[in-house]
């Protein structure tokens, strides 16, 4: 499959005489094929605006290399800039316009149809709305109006910025289906967001970045994969055989963690095996459950950003990839 | 193209600038109005009241001299000290000539076209020029501020491209105000003229100063409100236009001439600005040393003089929107958009 957005190597590097020198990006790779939706997924200060705003032309990157649609950017960001629709952070736009005018002058700024305004003002739902100042909207109203601003080119590449910003659930809901239609349709879509149960339903992979280097990445169910820790719950059909089961299970290598009604165990490869032994001492297995390793738990481990109860973590206090204590990262290196 | 038309709607459409040229053309009309207003045109009746009031004015002069001598003569014979009230000689305690009081004085004001009328252009180019200034900065400051201009940007990526556009869409728009307003500005002084004033001895030569003083002020106009437009640009913000403005006003010309005069320079309105956009109208501001004396042959004092004229001031102006523009465009090419 090709890939629509490729970036290797990406520094960006911002000096002060007071602050002295910070590395928002430091050798950041990123790859997206054609037809996805990518999530794009890292703690506040991370690097991710960053990455989108010095793929966009807006930030002058200190070195690596970029692409886009199979162009190399920002140096051919003229011509593909028509096929790429974007919004950066949090929307922005004039106050004291309206919907319409604001998505009017941008589609003549980008020799876009005017038909096409009305087009995405249905599809993000203001159409009966877009009569009026943008300073009256909430957070929801403008989210949809930056999400039709994006949508206005019909572009090749989508990339949104936190789009579930301030959306209520009903919003959130009609978002998500927005992004599979689109992706159906062959637009390929890079999504930012914290939430991350919506990007594990939307997204088909992910790349997630912490201090401005890339932790991991992949198809979502295979960064899943990487990171499950084989955890399985196990109940009895009598509670009072649970010591021996552990001692069972403890003799065959399993680490096990008792409760009261169940037992955790971890390190499990094949959970038939665990049935099969227990069995063996009659033993009998009423429940014997995998643990899914969900998408929040794997960005808490990869990013080292889950709290520590008496602790306030700081912004920048996250996981570097190849520094102390850094778990197994889902692949690496260049188109891979 | 299509950039360009969109920045002339955005321009068109924003309320600021609807509000602000308003508000200028306003002040514009009331000026005309008052001056319309204030003056009358003179006929028969109003030079026979000025002949009347003049005798007027003639005859109490030449009581009051009378009273005055004879009260010396009385002072004089009764030897009373008059603490150098009157002359030794009371005969010199006479009436001015008659025709020292001229009827002249006693006419009302009257709007004389020929030689009133390039005056009334530095209003009208002040006036517009601050119209500029502000709606300039506005027009690309808001953009910055509000984030319009990144978002601009991920449209049109090439930034000298769009900030050069927004600047001749802003200019273009300028114009389009100024030059009709020049227009019905002259056509208003005429009517003001014809109607409270004089517009006789019109010559060819004379149109042709005034058209070329209103091409001036159109100038003005335009530079200042790209000066406006580059300075909320290189700032990001409106607030850094008007408070440069502000500052450079307070600061670099209040203070500098408070500070010129206490240290007692010469020439020292040739250090502030308004001097040169005075002599860019006027072709010539002359400044006078009081200082220094040039004896005459009838034995008078003359101050020294300086010529500022209108090449001098088109050197100073043009070095100044080179800077400014230069700066701003620099910084867009250059500047991370954050």
């Amino acid at each position: 499959m090709p890939a629509v957005l490729e970036i290797e190597g990406l520094r960006k590097t911002y000096k002060s005489r007071r602050r002295g020198t910070r590395n928002a990006l430091d050798g950041f790779d990123m790859r997206v094929d054609a037809g996805q939706v990518h999530g794009f997924l890292g703690p506040n200060g991370s690097g991710k605006t960053t990455t989108l705003r010095t793929l966009l032309g807006l930030i002058r990157p200190d070195g690596g290399r970029m692409a886009l649609l199979g162009h190399e950017v920002p140096d051919a960001l003229p011509l593909v800039a028509g096929q790429v629709g974007a919004i950066v952070e949090s929307p922005q736009f004039f106050p004291h316009f309206t919907a319409r005018d604001t998505l009017s002058l941008l589609a003549g700024a980008g020799e876009v149809p005017a038909i096409r305004v009305d087009e995405v003002l249905e599809l993000v739902g203001l159409r009966d709305r877009s009569g009026e100042r943008v300073k009256t909207y909430s957070l929801g109203m403008k989210q949809r109006l930056a999400v039709a601003s994006a949508l206005l080119k019909n572009p090749k590449l989508l990339i949104l910025d936190e789009p579930a910003n301030g959306l209520d659930p009903g919003g959130i809901r009609e978002m998500r289906t927005l992004m599979r239609n689109l992706a159906e349709s062959g637009m390929t879509v890079v999504l930012s967001s914290h939430i991350l149960g919506e990007i594990q339903l939307i997204c088909d992979s992910v790349t997630i970045i912490s201090l401005g280097r890339r932790v991991a990445f992949g198809p979502v169910d295979e960064v899943l994969a990487q990171h499950s820790s084989g955890a399985v719950r196990v109940r009895l059909e009598a509670v009072s055989d649970l010591p021996a089961a552990t001692e069972a299970l403890t003799q065959a290598g399993i680490r096990v963690t008792g409760h009261p009604d169940h037992l955790m165990l971890a390190g499990v490869d094949k959970p038939a095996s665990v049935t099969r032994l227990l069995a063996e001492r009659n033993l009998y297995v009423s429940e014997l459950a995998p643990i899914a390793v969900d998408l929040e738990s794997v960005f808490l481990e990869l990013t080292a950003t889950a709290p520590v109860p008496g602790q306030h973590r700081q912004v920048d206090e996250s996981m570097k990839v190849g520094g102390t204590g850094q778990p197994g990262t889902a692949g690496g290196g260049w188109g891979a | 193209m299509s950039l360009f038309r969109t920045e002339l709607r955005r321009l068109t459409k924003r309320r600021f600038t609807r509000y602000m040229t308003l508000l200028g053309l306003l002040v514009l009309v009331a000026i005309v109005v008052g001056v319309f207003f204030t003056n009358q045109k003179i006929g028969a009746d109003q030079l026979a009241r000025a002949e009347r009031q003049a005798d007027q004015q003639y005859q109490e002069q030449v009581r009051w001299s009378e009273q005055e001598r004879a009260a010396c003569e009385q002072a004089k014979a009764a030897g009373t000290a008059t603490d150098g009230r009157y002359p030794d000689d009371c005969s010199v305690i006479s009436p001015p000539p008659r025709e020292e009081i001229q009827a002249e004085w006693f006419l009302p004001s009257t709007f004389d076209f020929k030689k009133t009328f390039d005056e009334t252009l530095i209003p009208f180019a002040a006036i517009l020029a601050l119209v500029g200034f502000v709606v300039g900065a506005s027009f690309v400051g808001a953009e910055w501020s509000t984030g319009g201009m990144m978002n601009l940007l991920l449209w049109r990526p090439k930034r000298l491209t769009v900030l050069l556009t927004k600047l001749a869409a802003l200019l273009t728009g300028m114009l389009a105000v100024t030059l009709p307003a020049a227009v019905v500005w002259f056509a208003g002084f005429w009517v003001v003229a014809s109607f409270r004033g004089s517009t006789d001895k019109m010559t060819s030569g004379t149109w042709q100063s005034f058209v070329l003083t209103g091409v001036r002020g159109v100038v003005l106009v335009l530079v200042l409100t790209t000066i406006g437009f580059a300075l909320a640009s290189l700032g990001r913000h409106t607030a850094m236009a008007l408070g440069g403005v502000v500052a450079v006003m307070v600061v670099g010309q209040f203070g500098l001439g408070i500070l010129l005069a206490m240290a007692s320079v010469r020439w020292a309105e040739a250090w502030l600005l308004p001097t040169y956009a005075l002599a860019w109208m006027t072709k010539t501001v002359t400044l006078q040393d009081f200082q220094s004396c040039n004896a005459t042959y009838y034995g008078s004092c003359e101050p020294a003089t300086l010529d500022i004229t209108w090449q001098q001031s088109s050197l100073i102006f043009s070095v100044g929107l080179v800077v400014i523009l230069g700066a701003a465009l620099w910084a867009m090419r250059r500047r991370d958009i954050s």
